[in-house]
């Protein structure tokens, strides 16, 4: 405990008619030993991967958080700087293994910048499909860990999979692969779903609003959820814009910044959706604003289904083959399921990237972890990093 | 716990006595009729196995996106818990299968050694998708490491990436298979029941510039150089 702890605690006792001063503190001493450092992970069922945290605990409490990664850094970027431009595609499904769908499209989208690609109506239309429904799978799962973070270990997350399953069935019938998509390319995306498949999704999505009423059912008014998140892992908002903070974390703590209306990427600014708000920036806003934020997601897609138009699905245009960008640099970002999640790219007139960054938004967020675990226990900490969202592929890239 | 792998010395076990039938010495045929009798007739090697191979409790251990199919192979479509299998244990002290579900990255190599060390005999590994069986996609890679059986033997090897839930199923059931072939006496006795075998397996160090030692002799050596 720390000197202006104890301040803290004479003044909070002193008010309660306590003498307070040095007795205070012979208390602390008689009954506070010292204080415990708590590894937590890289094996621990809710570090969500090989995560790892160093906290140090007095009594339960956390005084101290130092994440620690490097686990699964895998070298994406260096292997995709020796790599043509389309082959780091399927690298990018690793990426964010979760929402492979939106991560291809992050990438694309820094590609066809670099070399001045247009792409056709239907595909962007197909995009913003694909990645709404990447959102959709994402924040599912999410809320399932959330919940077995919270210890009710597995039910919500067997419902949250249910529908992930049929999310996914309509990924593997249109390219093949269940996680991994490899869909979109640079100048449109490589298959054309049947009517059959448009049907499908269309009756998927008409239908997601009722899981989401069953879910919200059975958890959202739930009485020790709410106990557990609400003023739990409280981030205000200058702290969140400060450390960089994007997507739903930053979006909970009130502050409206959603590249889908900020940077109008893609047709975004044809479709009309709101952007949900948090207002107290807590574990609690956290997963509501998830919640809300697949119901924008279905308005979305049943607008997108209603005007996607017919034509082609690549521009004729869009070099496959000994694909050469000119010299020059780009970078691509869109609003992923987790935050801005952007590709920085340096061309030297080769066929590979000079220079091949990603700004993975999941890592950014967890750099305020330590903000929001001060002070709670450490049953709280493990549900304040379920909140944030991460996927250690993307983490540690 | 010591990092060192065990020292007991190799001691020859005793030969089966003369005369015992062995297990599975009645024909199917015999034991058939038995049962229609209501006489079920076993040895107890069979019914040990057959226990062990249908409650086989995995590690609940993720590394990277196979992790994500292995929590889809446990919910309610495909289901693990119809092979027995759907307890997954956080603790390698109540696991019996380490499925080594993704990259398996330099730092964490020593990890998932130490934790195969820390699990009790009899234990299985499966290497579930390519960048477990050989580094996959990202074996190029600086801080990744080219298969996990250069460090701990391997049971079963499920191909894919990431393979979906049902190879999964498959590579579980292959796993029962082998476990309900385990002799549990004999010159060809289960690895779990020879003393002269090693449990645990030396700890790499995160070294300068590999892994020290990058490979363990004893469980793997390079494939020979094909012959000019």
């Amino acid at each position: 405990m720390s000197c202006s702890d104890f301040n803290d605690l004479d003044a909070e006792l002193t008010a309660f008619g306590h003498p307070g001063g040095s007795s205070v503190r012979a208390v602390h001493d008689q009954f506070h030993g010292d204080l415990l450092e708590v590894s937590m992970g890289p094996q621990h069922p809710s570090t969500h991967g090989v995560f790892r945290m160093v906290a140090t605990l007095d009594g339960e409490q956390i005084v101290k958080l130092k994440p620690v990664f490097g686990y699964l850094h895998r070298n994406h970027e260096k292997i995709a700087e020796n790599t043509t431009y389309l082959g780091s595609m399927p690298y990018t499904d690793r990426l964010d293994y979760l929402c492979s769908m939106s991560t291809n499209w992050a990438y694309a989208l820094a590609v066809e910048k670099l070399s001045g690609q247009a792409v056709p109506d239907r595909a962007q239309y197909l995009r913003i499909i694909m990645a709404e429904l990447t959102r959709l799978v994402n924040h599912a799962c999410l809320v399932g860990f959330l919940f077995n973070d919270l210890g009710t270990s597995f039910t919500p997350l067997l419902y949250a999979f249910r529908e992930r399953e049929k999310i996914i069935d309509l990924f593997e019938a249109l390219s093949g692969s269940r996680m991994m998509c490899n869909y979109q390319r640079f100048g449109g995306c490589r298959v054309d779903p049947t009517p059959e498949w448009l049907a499908a999704a269309r009756t998927l999505v008409e239908n997601f609003p009722r899981f989401l009423d069953e879910y919200e059912r059975m958890l959202t008014g739930n009485e020790i959820m709410l106990a557990r998140t609400q003023g739990i892992g409280r981030l205000d908002p200058a702290h969140a814009v400060n450390a960089g903070l994007t997507g739903p974390v930053l979006r909970a703590s009130g502050v409206d910044y959603d590249l889908r209306k900020v940077d109008g990427y893609g047709f975004y600014p044809r479709f009309d959706f709101r952007v949900p708000l948090g207002a107290q920036g807590d574990t609690y806003d956290r997963y509501m604003l998830r919640i809300l934020e697949m119901r924008e997601s279905v308005k979305i897609l049943v607008q997108a289904f209603r005007d996607l138009p017919g034509g082609p699905i690549m521009d004729p245009k869009a070099k496959l083959r000994s694909f050469r960008p000119k010299a020059g640099e780009a970078y691509g970002r869109l609003e992923g399921p987790k935050g801005e999640l952007g590709f920085y790219l340096i061309s030297d007139g080769t066929p590979n990237p000079y220079r091949y960054r990603v700004r993975p938004p999941s890592l950014i967020n967890l750099t305020l972890l330590e903000e929001m675990c001060l002070g709670h226990t450490i049953a709280d900490a493990v549900v304040i990093l379920g909140s944030i969202d991460i996927v250690l592929g993307e983490v540690d890239r | 716990m010591s990092d060192a792998p065990q020292s007991t010395p190799a001691s020859p076990r005793p030969a089966p006595a003369e005369g015992f039938p062995a297990a599975g010495n009645i024909s199917d045929a015999d034991r058939e009729e038995l049962r229609r009798h209501g006489i079920l007739l076993t040895s107890l090697e069979e019914l040990y196995n057959w226990g062990r191979s249908n409650s086989i409790w995995p590690l609940q251990f993720g590394l990277a996106c196979c992790a994500i199919e292995m929590i889809a192979a446990a919910t309610a479509r495909f289901d693990i818990a119809r092979f027995g299998a759907e307890i997954f244990r956080p603790s390698p002290r109540q696991a019996d299968l380490m499925i080594v579900s993704g990259t398996v990255t330099k730092k964490m190599a020593p990890l998932v050694v130490r934790l195969w060390n820390q699990m009790p005999e009899p234990k299985y590994c499966i290497a579930m998708g390519a960048c477990a069986i050989s580094g996959g996609p990202f074996k190029q890679g600086y801080n990744v490491l080219k298969g996990i059986d250069r460090l701990i033997p391997v049971d079963i090897y499920i191909p894919g990436c990431p393979p979906r839930p049902e190879a999964l199923l498959n590579g579980l059931i292959q796993l029962q298979k082998q476990i309900k072939g385990e002799k549990l006496t004999g010159p060809d006795a289960a690895r779990h029941t020879r003393a002269d075998l090693p449990s645990e397996y030396p700890i790499p160090a995160y070294g300068a510039h590999d892994l020290e030692p990058a490979k363990n002799p004893a469980v793997w050596t390079p494939p020979a150089p094909p012959s000019a």
